[in-house]
């Protein structure tokens, strides 16, 4: 067989495949404006007579929306604290030498062996005892710091010149400042990296929003979803759209920012 | 930055300035050692932001998570001191043998079929023809999304009496499984549509490894007549195998962590037919009021874990080849 056939054939078969792959993404959006799906209709590759009424009740019946704010603001809050606080301790990492680096570094990479599915019951007993339980900060407080952006952020931090710490510190500039306006601008390729994870994580995360909130304002996407399928048995119109709200954001970020996903992914087995 | 990039061109790396270590202001009468400490204390500030929470909500609750697993306690009465009873107990339990089995079927059923389906689209995706980067990308999609969203998808795909899956089924003529209602094929549903999230995820990570292959190697052996297949077998696959061991760590490390898929897909149900390690956890603590033994529960599993990294370490010396 020729090359270029065999290579047709190639890109055929993948092609093929990945509609398989968006397929239940596609019939999750198609269920969600069948009125009615699962119970008194069914939907069809294309839809008969496409309606919002799905959207509607999910969000005039629920939390929904509230859910929704909770999740943009608490995945924003994290990812301004978790960059600032890596890209903190990472200049400290590149630019100083002092006691116990060495260790303190070693103890950093250390945590991140650590699972939040180990630390759940004593975590959730420190949040009791400082009256955090059912509180947007009981959900914030454990992802302030991360060191896997401490890595990530010093791998950058390290390429950059040191003449340009030295010349700003000859022209007077302090720490803080070299660190703002000469070693931040030269890593934002890390940073945007970086802050898209802290992002979709935050954005993501369920097991512990699901310990640590109770009260429906405060539940935020992955919560409010896990306990449509309490309220809608078998509504999946509903349960679909639900879907869809959730994802959207992801596949926005995700087309915008595809390259620094994956690059993130191929460099550190992050995801 | 602008101000410092003009800085920074004007003092040219070859200026003998440069070559000194970085001093700061230097004021006089201040000696070497005040310079010294005053350095220091200003990388503890830079570093007190991440080290402190890094200290109070992992390194605290990691002894406080030891701890714990000596003593019976309920989250509200004090703890009381019971030494080694609870891991007793769950050694000689039969649920903990279940749960850590369902982990393993978990794991030994995902693992296999992402590595693959990902090293086959890899190998294909490596490949250059048009619309490339728009197959990877598609490939890549399910990674991103939210585990939750996504087990209700395939709740409705796989719905047994309406589920597009078994509508499908019917239409050759074969009667589909009762799926995540069913208590053999419970676990199948969830290994399948952990497959299909993380199939993209492996893709990615051998791929990047495919890429650092040089391709003069593959075009002398293929002029020399070798195969496709041996030259995946006896060049690809070999210079692979830091990703390929990467990948299976990796995998190993996530899957007995497995928990939000599990939780929303079939609850650990039917009749605890899909249970695993993390969702026992959840269970002993907030519907049993058995944190003592939560946390001997949750020491196991990180005693697993730990085992699967210090692999990681010692094997990535031995097993792998960096040619």
């Amino acid at each position: 067989m020729p090359k270029s056939k065999r290579t047709w054939i190639l890109a055929a078969v993948l092609t093929a495949g990945a509609i398989a792959m968006v397929f239940p993404f596609v019939w999750t959006v198609i269920t969600s404006v069948t009125s009615g799906a699962g119970l008194s209709a069914t939907p069809t590759l294309i839809p008969e007579d496409p309606s919002l009424d799905a959207y509607r009740t999910l969000f005039s019946t629920t939390t929904f929306a509230r859910s929704v704010a909770n999740s943009v603001g608490l995945a924003l809050a994290v990812t301004v604290i978790q960059v600032t606080t890596s890209a903190l301790a990472a200049y400290a990492f590149s630019r100083f030498e002092f006691p116990g680096k060495r260790a303190a570094f070693a103890l950093y990479l250390a945590t991140m062996m650590i699972p939040m599915q180990v630390l759940l019951v004593p975590l959730f007993d420190q949040m009791k005892s400082l009256g955090l339980v059912d509180s947007y900060l009981g959900v914030l407080l454990p992802s302030v710091a991360s060191a896997f952006g401490v890595f990530l952020m010093r791998q950058a931090m390290v390429t950059v010149p040191r003449e340009l710490d030295e010349a700003a510190m000859l022209d007077g500039a302090g720490h803080l400042r070299t660190f703002a306006s000469i070693v931040m601008p030269n890593v934002r390729p890390a940073m945007a990296t970086f802050g898209i994870f802290a992002f979709m994580s935050s954005w993501n995360a369920f097991l512990w929003p699901l310990v640590i909130l109770r009260s429906d304002e405060l539940k935020t996407l992955p919560l409010a979803l896990a306990s449509l399928q309490g309220q809608f048995t078998t509504q999946w119109d509903v349960m679909m759209a639900g879907s869809v709200v959730s994802i959207i954001p992801m596949l926005a970020l995700y087309i915008f920012a595809q390259k620094y996903i994956i690059q993130g992914v191929a460099g550190s087995g992050i995801k | 930055m602008n101000r410092g990039t003009t800085v920074g061109t004007a003092v040219s790396p070859a200026s003998p300035g440069s070559s000194k270590p970085l001093t700061p202001e230097r004021k006089p009468g201040q000696t070497a050692r005040a310079r010294r400490n005053k350095a220091t204390m200003i990388a503890y500030l830079f570093l007190a932001p991440s080290a402190i929470p890094l200290l109070a909500f992992v390194v605290v609750p990691m002894f406080r998570a030891a701890w714990a697993s000596l003593h019976t306690w309920n989250l509200i009465s004090p703890m009381k001191w019971t030494g080694l009873s609870n891991y007793q107990e769950l050694f000689t339990d039969q649920d903990t043998l279940v749960v850590f089995g369902h982990t393993l079927y978990y794991v030994a059923g995902t693992l296999p079929l992402t590595f693959v389906g990902g090293l086959a689209l890899a190998l294909g995706l490596n490949r250059a023809f048009r619309g490339r980067n728009l197959l990877r990308g598609v490939y890549f999609l399910p990674v991103v999304t939210s585990w939750i969203a996504v087990a209700i998808v395939w709740r409705w795909l796989l719905n047994p009496s309406v589920g597009i899956v078994n509508t499908v089924l019917a239409n050759f003529g074969i009667d589909g499984p009762g799926w995540w209602t069913d208590p053999t094929w419970s676990m199948p549903s969830i290994i399948l549509a952990s497959a299909w999230k993380d199939l993209g995820y492996v893709m990615v990570l051998l791929l990047a490894g495919l890429q650092t292959i040089p391709t003069d190697v593959q075009e002398a052996a293929t002029l020399d007549g070798v195969g496709w297949f041996s030259r995946l077998r006896t060049i690809t696959l070999p210079l692979l195998s830091p990703q390929i061991f990467f990948v299976v760590i990796i995998s190993l490390i996530n899957g007995f962590q497995v928990f939000d898929q599990v939780y929303a897909m079939t609850g650990g149900g039917p009749n605890g037919s899909s249970e695993v390690v993390v969702e026992r956890v959840y269970d002993l603590t907030f519907r049993y009021g058995q944190a003592g033994m939560a946390s001997a529960l949750s020491m196991l599993l990180f005693g697993v874990i730990m085992t699967i990294t210090m692999i990681q370490i010692r094997g990535e010396r031995k097993w792998v080849n960096y040619a």
